[in-house]
């Protein structure tokens, strides 16, 4: 009976017989590809995998069995899907330090774009660090009090109109383009109200696309604080305000400000909305509330589209800036989380 | 607005009533109660500011908005329409999705069902890592790294597969091509569908598992009987989110995509566009009038992109309802 024979298999494929296997596979490959009149180390990778696949399967088959042998073949491709998701992560890491490495120096820190060319080999992405900085910061103080107070809305009322409303609302603009947040706070901020382009103006398209993170998590965090707790405060007397403020949100404290890092991380790297509401610019302009302004997304999108060597090679150094900027904000997250008190 | 926003006696949070009800309270939850309004009020300005500055354009427009494939909004006479965008965003974004939805659920199914169990959270982290880098850093890589090293892939594809339409010739020029940008996308949307659909397989019971293991399931019969079967809802919701962020990506496609005024279906080579890098493109050398068709086709991506998410909450809701009875 096959399933006897499943629980307790007579033969086995000892782990040593899958390393030879391994063995074969690459040397399979390698005379495959080197036959075919290729070089490419990728091909070699990919026909290595197939051929490990397929000679896995073959071998559980004859030994243990069709279903051992296709047991086999999903566990290859899942550690095989996990692998080939790694292989994006590293090949991007390991470019950007190369590349942007070369121009990632104190000169790259401290000078803007004035004045330079394409060509010109100096030249920095001060202006551009300061526009994301005082951009990002703008929108953090306008989503976080704003997400965070809707958030204990629809968690400490529980029901109503309002409180279903604002849940789909949350579920929709999670789904918002970037660049039609941008677009929107175009049409409102610049053409409706006539305020004209400024850093500020992207910080709003930059809350726009903070909101939904940050009612959602905050609304999930506050639904673990365990209601005992607030009868608790109740009944001793305190009103409902100062239970909110001073037992609830201290207790999902680290949790919400985890999900608060990451929305914020999240919008530190938001290209299309800048280039619709800050537009860009070579020189400083400090000041978020008036005149176009350089954001770090959108300087590297400026000088990677530009042909020159000088000009990407400053795109690579400002993506290197960019991509530190959002894994630390995320090493930072995982941090804060690794002290959450509260689990689920 | 008389709402209950102010009203103490329907304060009570799930389950809680009573507590004092004093003034505090009332502004309090006033205050809250104004910002869930203000979070609902940016949506439907979000729709009420793009449908006006985008009728101007379109009541400009000398041909049908629709079905016309040129995009030039700053002519005299504006002829401009979303044909090729639409198609392109289209394309670029389901090929996306065929190439990145095995992998993910595949990444998925590994980090919770394959992977150590120590390990599990560590490396599930590692795949959010691919969901933190910006779309512009992909968008350089591709265009400085990925794009060359496609292009003998794509020249490969011609020659073994050419006579499958999509991989048909494109003239011998295989560079910033449709899959590339395709390629790019999918390797964006890839952690979200992955974190998802892995939030979605833990909230499988274990025991259902166990039970399966415990009948003599090997391990991937186990997956497959009782594992997935509770988790597609969730899964389909996972997937139609990761569409919804692949039609409305905007700078990677902007930078990696060669453009065309023609829609293409042979992905190997350069042509089309899309809605979002279309904007992102153009926005800065229009003046009113292009700017306004702009506005037009961000409308339409507003509102495929809302229909999409809409489709991935009511899965949800409805597979809730019929698991509750």
């Amino acid at each position: 009976m096959t399933t006897l024979t499943a629980l307790r298999p007579t033969r086995s494929v000892s782990t040593a017989a899958l390393y030879g296997l391994g063995t074969v596979s690459v040397l399979a490959a390698l005379g495959l590809v080197r036959g075919a009149g290729s070089s490419s180390t990728a091909l070699t990778v990919v026909v290595t995998g197939l051929a490990y696949l397929l000679l896995a399967f073959a071998l559980v088959l004859a030994v243990e069995g069709r279903r051992a042998a296709v047991d086999r073949t999903f566990t290859n491709l899942a550690w095989g899907s996990f692998l080939l998701a790694l292989v994006p992560l590293v090949s991007v890491i390991a470019l950007v330090v190369k590349n942007g490495s070369r121009r990632f120096d104190a000169n790259f820190l401290t000078h803007s774009l004035r004045g330079i060319g394409p060509r010109d080999s100096n030249g920095g992405a001060y202006h551009a660090i300061l526009g994301t900085l005082e951009q990002v910061g703008l929108a953090s103080l306008i989503a976080i009090p704003l997400g965070l107070l809707a958030a204990i809305y629809v968690v400490e009322h529980g029901r109503g109109w309002l409180v279903s409303a604002v849940r789909f609302v949350t579920d929709v603009m999670t789904g918002v383009p970037s660049i039609v947040a941008g677009l929107f706070v175009f049409t409102f901020w610049v053409l409706a109200l006539g305020r004209g382009f400024s850093g500020f103006a992207a910080s709003l398209a930059l809350a726009i696309l903070m909101l939904p993170t940050v009612v959602r998590t905050t609304e999930v965090v506050l639904g673990l604080v365990p209601d005992s707790l607030r009868e608790a405060s109740l009944a001793l007397g305190v009103s409902r305000w100062k239970m909110v403020l001073r037992v609830v949100l201290p207790t999902a404290a680290s949790g919400i400000t985890t999900g608060i890092v990451l929305a914020i991380a999240r919008v530190t790297g938001e290209t299309a909305p800048l280039l619709l509401t800050a537009l860009n610019f070579d020189s400083i302009n400090s000041n978020p509330f008036k005149g176009q302004q350089a954001g770090l997304p959108s300087f590297v999108f400026a000088q990677a589209g530009q042909p020159q060597q000088a000009a990407v090679d400053r795109a690579w150094a400002g993506a290197l800036t960019l991509l530190l900027l959002v894994l630390l904000l995320n090493l930072v997250a995982r941090l804060i989380a690794r002290r959450t008190r509260l689990k689920d | 607005m008389t709402t209950p926003v102010a009203d103490p006696t329907v304060a009570p949070s799930s389950a809680l009533s009573g507590g004092s009800t004093g003034r505090g309270d009332r502004v309090f939850f006033a205050l809250t109660g104004a910002s869930g309004i203000a979070l609902v009020l940016t949506i439907v300005a979000i729709g009420a500011f793009l449908v006006v500055q985008a009728v101007p354009a379109l009541r400009d427009d000398t041909t049908s908005f629709l079905t016309t494939k040129a995009f030039l909004p700053e002519a005299d006479r504006p002829t401009f329409g979303i044909a090729v965008l639409v198609s392109g965003t289209v394309i670029t974004s389901l090929i996306a999705m065929v190439l990145a939805v095995p992998v993910a659920l595949g990444v998925a199914i590994f980090v919770t069902q394959y992977a150590p169990r120590r390990l599990a959270g560590l490396l599930g982290g590692i795949v959010d890592l691919l969901a933190a880098v910006p779309s512009v850093v992909y968008g350089l890589w591709g265009i400085a790294y990925l794009d060359r090293h496609l292009q003998s892939v794509n020249s490969g594809l011609n020659s073994a597969l050419g006579w499958f339409p999509l991989f048909g010739d494109t003239g011998g020029r295989y560079g910033r091509s449709v899959l590339l940008a395709s390629l790019v996308l999918a390797i964006m949307v890839l952690p979200i569908i992955a974190a998802l659909s892995r939030e979605v397989l833990l909230q499988v019971s274990p025991s259902l598992r166990e039970a399966a293991l415990a009948l003599g399931a090997t391990r991937w019969e186990a997956i497959r009987t009782a594992v997935l079967p509770p988790s597609w809802p969730g899964i389909t919701s996972a997937i139609m989110l990761g569409l919804g962020r692949a039609l409305g990506e905007t700078i990677a496609v902007a930078l990696v995509l060669g453009t065309s005024s023609q829609i293409t279906t042979k992905i190997l080579g350069s042509g089309g566009n899309t809605i979002a890098a279309n904007i992102a493109q153009k926005f800065s050398e229009y003046a009113q009038g292009g700017r306004g068709a702009l506005i037009a086709t961000g409308l339409v991506l507003f509102v495929i992109t809302f229909a999409v998410n809409a489709l991935a909450r009511l899965i949800v809701v409805r597979s809730a309802r019929r698991r509750l009875g």
